[in-house]
């Protein structure tokens, strides 16, 4: 089984955002990098179908090239190889995204049984490359899945709903989306770090499309408070915790 | 005219979706509503009661349960017919899947969750971004039709009574569009209060230190008639399950009152708790984030602090 996930290299935002002075741009220059929950599980559910199935994990990343320690996190806890698809930083919207990567697809000498994504980008919030790849590519596709199972080349996949579960089937080759909770992803060992190491990563250049939803400004909105009022220290505090509880009528 | 696509669940009406009809009417005073299957006749009242004044049917012997590409399928085809200004949904699983198809099929941008909309060419739009933490003010350059989901609580949904005329219409799906359905639905376990509704939460996080340490919590939760919550950090380490997570790939919860014990108050989990009406952090760090998030704050180890508010609320 063959599987390509595509996952982001995200800002990992400290406790407030700042904004670089022209005000398009977080100001990432005191900030580390991460990899986002709902693509880890996506990597995690393809390492588990290649242990059970055979086969190899490809994660696909466009981005800054500096992506490649989020792609070498991936390869650590399993994924074979990786597919950069280097860009200067600027943002890519939704649909130059969808067709960089279906253009990567297509260029593969091997096709794909399942291409995974998160199902909304933790940065942009977007909730459609995968979609519009599916649409490009002419595959069926199931979204935020929050568990998963195949049979017999079909893909039984839930969806949370409130308390209960949608089920969808869809038959492979196809394209899911993936929430987290999907799974618990492993953590790396130090000899899957060593060995991530030597694993390929192919880098292409897409060239980049004039953005069609075009970013003009960012805007960090105000904390509407004002500071916590201290009730006090330790179990001592308790009494006026309570008296906040019956002002507020939590306490009947 | 704007278009706003409705959800629902066998015929019952997703109660959310009603916030984007208000949102529509302040774009145009003509609000139409597209709903699938035949099961969405009976939304004609309420959604009239809404400010629509068609509803329009897309029947096909499909439509006998939720299709996600086909719904997009015959949103895109009814948008191509009435050439709306707008096509506008909450956003939501189902709400922004359907709008991505359409848009995929229309070729369309697809600006999700907007929180302001000023039409005209191009559209300006203020979408909300990092689980709400951060807004972006963008131009989308559309062919036709702009495709926009408001996020869930943007506005209030607001009765605007009208006569609202059921219109069907069968649209044209490919095998493709049909081939991904439900098939089956699992109920899950009813525990307690549910997170998504409860008016006190409980929330622990890594500063709760393992699993079977959650007794306080569960005790205090019971006293308050409170759902328990966590932060990502308890959810990955296997302590509690992800349903019990708030944050921005957890449950976004708005109760009267939100404890939140042993919790830093990073960004991406305060954008699950914002909208708590009160906030009580319980933190040994006096400089934790969380402070400047909270309402109220007690300084302290929350395995001292909760037992002797469970306590002091016993002996009232
Ligand atoms: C894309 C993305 C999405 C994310 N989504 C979510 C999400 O949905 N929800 C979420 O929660 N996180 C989310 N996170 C993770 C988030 O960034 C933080 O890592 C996480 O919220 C921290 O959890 P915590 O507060 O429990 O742990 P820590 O940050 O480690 O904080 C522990 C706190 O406990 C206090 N403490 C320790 N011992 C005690 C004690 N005995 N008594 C009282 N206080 C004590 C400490 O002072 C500290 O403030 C996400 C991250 C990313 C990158």
């Amino acid at each position: 089984m063959e599987i390509l996930v595509c996952i982001k290299r995200y800002i990992l935002a400290g406790s407030e955002f700042v904004l670089t002075a022209d005000g398009t741009e977080i100001d990432a220059r005191q900030l580390g990098y991460t990899l986002a929950p709902h693509e880890e599980v996506a990597v995690e559910q393809a390492i588990r179908f290649v242990e059970e199935f055979g086969g190899s994990t490809t994660v696909l990343s466009l981005g800054v090239p500096e992506a490649e320690e989020q792609m070498r996190e991936q390869m650590a806890i399993g994924a074979d190889r990786g597919l950069l698809l280097a860009t200067d930083g600027s943002e890519w919207d939704p649909q130059a995204t969808a067709a960089a990567i279906v253009d990567a697809v297509r260029a593969q000498p091997q096709a794909f049984d399942i291409i995974m994504f998160g199902a909304e980008a933790a940065d942009s919030n977007n909730s459609q490359v995968g979609i519009r790849v599916a649409h490009a590519l002419g595959l069926p596709i199931v979204t935020n899945v929050r568990g998963v199972s195949i049979t017999d080349g079909v893909a039984r996949c839930e969806r949370v709903v409130g308390n209960n579960r949608e089920v969808y089937e869809v038959r492979l080759p196809a394209v899911l989306t993936t929430r987290e909770g999907l799974n618990i992803p492993r953590y790396p060992s130090v000899p899957g770090r060593i060995k991530a190491r030597k694993k390929p990563i192919d880098t292409t250049t897409p060239a980049k499309p004039a953005a069609k939803v075009e970013k003009v400004r960012l805007i960090v909105p105000p904390n509407q408070k004002t500071g916590a009022t201290i009730l006090g220290n330790g179990p001592a505090a308790a009494a006026a915790a309570v008296a906040m509880m019956e002002e507020i009528g939590v306490l009947a | 005219m704007i278009l706003v696509y409705v959800d629902h669940d066998r015929g019952t009406l997703d109660e959310p979706s009603l916030q984007a009809l208000t949102f529509a009417r302040g774009l145009d005073a003509e609000v139409h509503a597209l709903a699938i299957g035949d099961a969405a006749s009976g939304l004609a009242g309420t959604l009239g009661e809404h400010g629509v004044s068609v509803l329009h049917v897309a029947t096909h012997a499909a439509f006998d349960d939720y299709v996600p590409q086909a719904a997009g399928r015959a949103l895109a085809q009814l948008a191509q017919m009435t050439s709306p200004k707008a096509v506008l949904t909450t956003s939501g699983m189902r709400g922004n899947e359907v709008l991505a198809h359409a848009a995929a099929i229309l070729d369309e941008p697809f600006a999700a969750e907007c929180v302001e909309i000023t039409l005209g060419s191009p559209a300006e739009v203020t979408r909300s971004r990092w689980g709400g933490n951060m807004l972006e003010v963008a131009r989308v350059h559309r062919n036709n039709v702009l495709l926009a989901s408001i996020p869930p609580f943007t506005v209030a949904a607001e009765p605007s009574p009208v006569a609202c005329s059921v219109q069907t219409f069968t649209p044209e799906l490919a095998a493709a569009d049909t081939a991904v359905r439900v098939v089956d639905r699992v109920a899950g376990q009813a525990h307690g209060v549910s997170l998504a509704e409860a008016k006190v939460i409980v929330s622990g996080g890594r500063g709760v230190g393992a699993p079977e340490l959650w007794g306080p919590l569960e005790d205090l939760a019971g006293l308050l008639g409170a759902a328990l919550g966590c932060s990502r950090v308890v959810t990955s380490n296997g302590w509690r399950p992800h349903s019990e997570q708030v944050g921005q790939t957890g449950t976004k919860v708005a109760p009267d009152l939100y404890i939140a014990a042993g919790i830093s108050g990073a960004t991406q989990h305060i954008a699950g708790c914002k909208k708590s009406k009160t906030i009580l952090a319980i933190n040994i760090d006096p400089e934790a984030p969380i402070m400047t998030h909270a309402d109220y704050a007690i300084v302290g180890d929350l395995h001292e602090v909760l037992p002797a508010i469970a306590a002091a609320i016993r002996s009232r």
